[in-house]
């Protein structure tokens, strides 16, 4: 099933949106318990790169002996990859034991550090960008959000999925949002099933793409990457995806200064659209946007094929 | 009373459901056989006695046992203030209620009633009054997705626009819509009558055994097995008194409105009912 929610405030870039997101896929839980994933836009960081990244599966720790040890040599080996090329950690968080944030100085080519990054083993770096924050781990909203200390966050607009999974595992891999790799900030959320999946993705893969999991949501990350890297506008490249992709979906798209919203043309799959002076709110339930507008709205459920983008 | 038969009285009673031709599983209801309609867990009520209900720190479960609690005090009345967007509020309701909500519900709404009449302020998520074998439910705004999926009998109105297959698998039953709707409407629509007053999606009617369709806005296509048909003489009072009994209105007047019915006869189905459909034809 899985909920999806989109919010992006049209004046302030210091909204709460980290805890008003997890308000909003909390009270989507029961459309997905496995896994939850934030994509949220604070203000750029002058200068530096945010990077999200991961060296090994939550599932996978504590199954082997030695693992302390080596999840420290990935880690120090990432850390070597990125001096190599020239940049600069400037910073570094780690809410877990196999997730982090760095921020980092890089002048280089960000799309081979990433790709340099990603050649040791178990390392998937789960979003580069200016000002996104791609956070997803397996459970609940609340959660995610406490383990990743989600709540000060602030900023401008956000995107974020609670997943059922039911065609690839449930793992941090397969977990939304997907970066559209190596593209600076954007990401991508989405609910439905898309039934060209492999075809499509071959095609892609032809095209120079990498495709992190096998989870057919990513399909559409990649997808918009390939587009507006032959330089087509986001809104363009999102019209052009109904027509190319068979099958059921709505999905969630941002980048550093947009929130776009596509549905198909069966309209199957649901979409509740709340907008006011201040605020664009989307989420596959009402029920999500009532929580972080406590009062009676009025709203309403963007028909087939509809397209819309927001800027901020 | 005296003079009238059973079914002017059961209109007049505000009973809308239209007596189909042909055979049907719907009853029609005769006021001196009330007793043979009483469900186990059906309740008397009052309908002047009125009650406040505030579901704002409910869940879902709580307010439909707080609706039940009152019915079976015997409240005919109840006012359902802060419903906030839940889902599964007011369902399987089988007895005479006025319930009226202050606000939105999420999904499945109103589900397998057979009875009462309710009102939403608000608007309502996907799949509301499903199943529903009698009674009115009214929605000021908008509507989601599959609105009234397999409704038997009763009256389904909402005054705004509505998502994608409404009328899913309806076997009796009215529909309307003031606004309006999205693709696949009227999909394998079986019995019963639908009426559009804004557009219709693409895809209107898709495999439809039986039942009307009636769409006062542009057609965007029409599905496999759904044809145009033209309007009688009985269709033009019914829809008039229908859209006046729900303050509701066809721009360009009823006699205008295009008509949609099942162009495909399936075998054994249509052998079954010496149909309404022969008749329109």
């Amino acid at each position: 099933m899985c909920g999806i929610a989109g919010i992006i405030h049209r004046n302030v870039n210091d909204a709460p949106v980290g805890s008003e997101l997890t308000a909003m896929l909390q009270a989507l839980r029961h459309r997905g318990p496995d896994s939850t994933g934030f994509a949220l836009y604070g203000p750029p960081q002058a200068g530096r790169i945010v990077m999200r990244f991961k060296i090994a599966e939550r599932s996978e720790l504590g199954t082997s002996i030695g693992q302390r040890e080596e999840l420290n040599a990935r880690k120090a080996e990432v850390d070597r990859r990125i001096r190599e090329l020239d940049a600069k950690i400037i910073a570094e968080e780690a809410p877990t034991t196999y997730a982090f944030r760095y921020e980092i100085e890089c002048s280089g080519d960000l799309s081979e550090l990433a790709r340099y990054l990603e050649e040791i083993d178990d390392v998937e770096i789960l979003s580069l960008g200016d000002g996104l924050e791609l956070v997803k781990d397996l459970g609940d909203a609340n959660g995610v959000a406490r383990d990743y200390d989600l709540a000060p966050f602030r900023g401008s607009h956000g995107i974020g999925h609670s997943r059922m999974a039911t065609e690839s595992d449930v793992d941090i891999r397969s977990a939304h949002p997907y970066w559209a790799f190596p593209f600076k900030d954007l990401a991508v959320v989405h609910n439905g099933q898309l039934t060209n999946y492999w075809s499509s993705r071959r095609d892609l893969e032809r095209r120079g793409h990498r495709f992190a999991s096998d989870c057919d949501s990513e399909l559409i990350s990649v997808y918009l990457a390939d587009k507006i890297h032959q330089g087509i506008d986001l809104k363009s490249a999102i019209r052009q995806s109904i027509d190319d992709f068979d099958g059921v979906f709505t999905y969630l798209v941002a980048t550093d200064r947009m929130l776009g919203m596509a549905k198909d043309r069966l309209h199957a799959k649901p979409m509740v659209l709340y907008e006011s002076d201040d605020m664009i709110a989307l989420a596959s339930e009402e029920v999500a946007i009532r929580s972080v507008v406590p009062r009676e709205i009025e709203t309403t459920d963007p028909y087939e094929g509809v397209v819309r983008v927001w800027e901020i | 009373m005296g003079n009238m038969s059973g079914t002017e009285r059961s209109l007049e009673m505000g009973m809308h459901t239209e007596q189909l031709r042909g055979r049907t599983q719907q009853v029609f209801f005769e006021p001196e056989e009330g007793e043979n309609f009483l469900y186990p867990g059906a309740f008397e009520v009052d309908p002047d006695r009125h009650a406040e209900l505030d579901a704002a720190d409910l869940d879902a479960t709580a307010v439909n046992l707080e609706i039940r609690r009152l019915m079976q005090q015997g409240f005919g009345n109840v006012t359902v203030k802060n419903p906030g967007a839940k889902h599964s509020l007011g369902v399987g309701i089988l007895n005479r209620l006025n319930l009226h909500f202050e606000g939105s519900l999420g999904y499945f709404g109103c589900g397998l009633l057979d009875g009462p009449n309710v009102t939403i302020s608000g608007r309502v998520g996907w799949s509301c009054a499903e199943n529903m074998m009698a009674g009115t439910v009214v929605i000021e705004k908008n509507a989601g997705s599959t609105f009234g999926a397999a409704l038997r009998g009763g009256d389904l109105v909402c005054k705004g626009d509505v998502g994608s297959r409404t009328g899913i698998d309806m076997k009796g039953g009215t529909i309307l819509v003031g606004g309006r709707t999205g693709v696949f409407s009227g999909f394998m629509m079986q019995r019963g009558r639908m009426i559009i007053l804004g557009d219709a999606g693409t895809n209107l009617g898709d495999s439809m055994y039986d039942g009307t369709i009636f769409v006062a806005g542009e057609i965007a296509s029409l599905g496999v097995d759904a044809v145009r048909a033209d309007l009688t003489d009985l269709d033009v009072p019914w829809l008039a008194r229908k859209l006046a009994i729900h303050g509701l209105a066809a721009s360009d007047g009823v006699e205008n409105l295009k008509k949609v019915v099942a162009g495909r006869q399936l075998w054994n189905y249509d052998n079954l009912e010496p149909s309404e459909k022969k008749l329109i034809l």
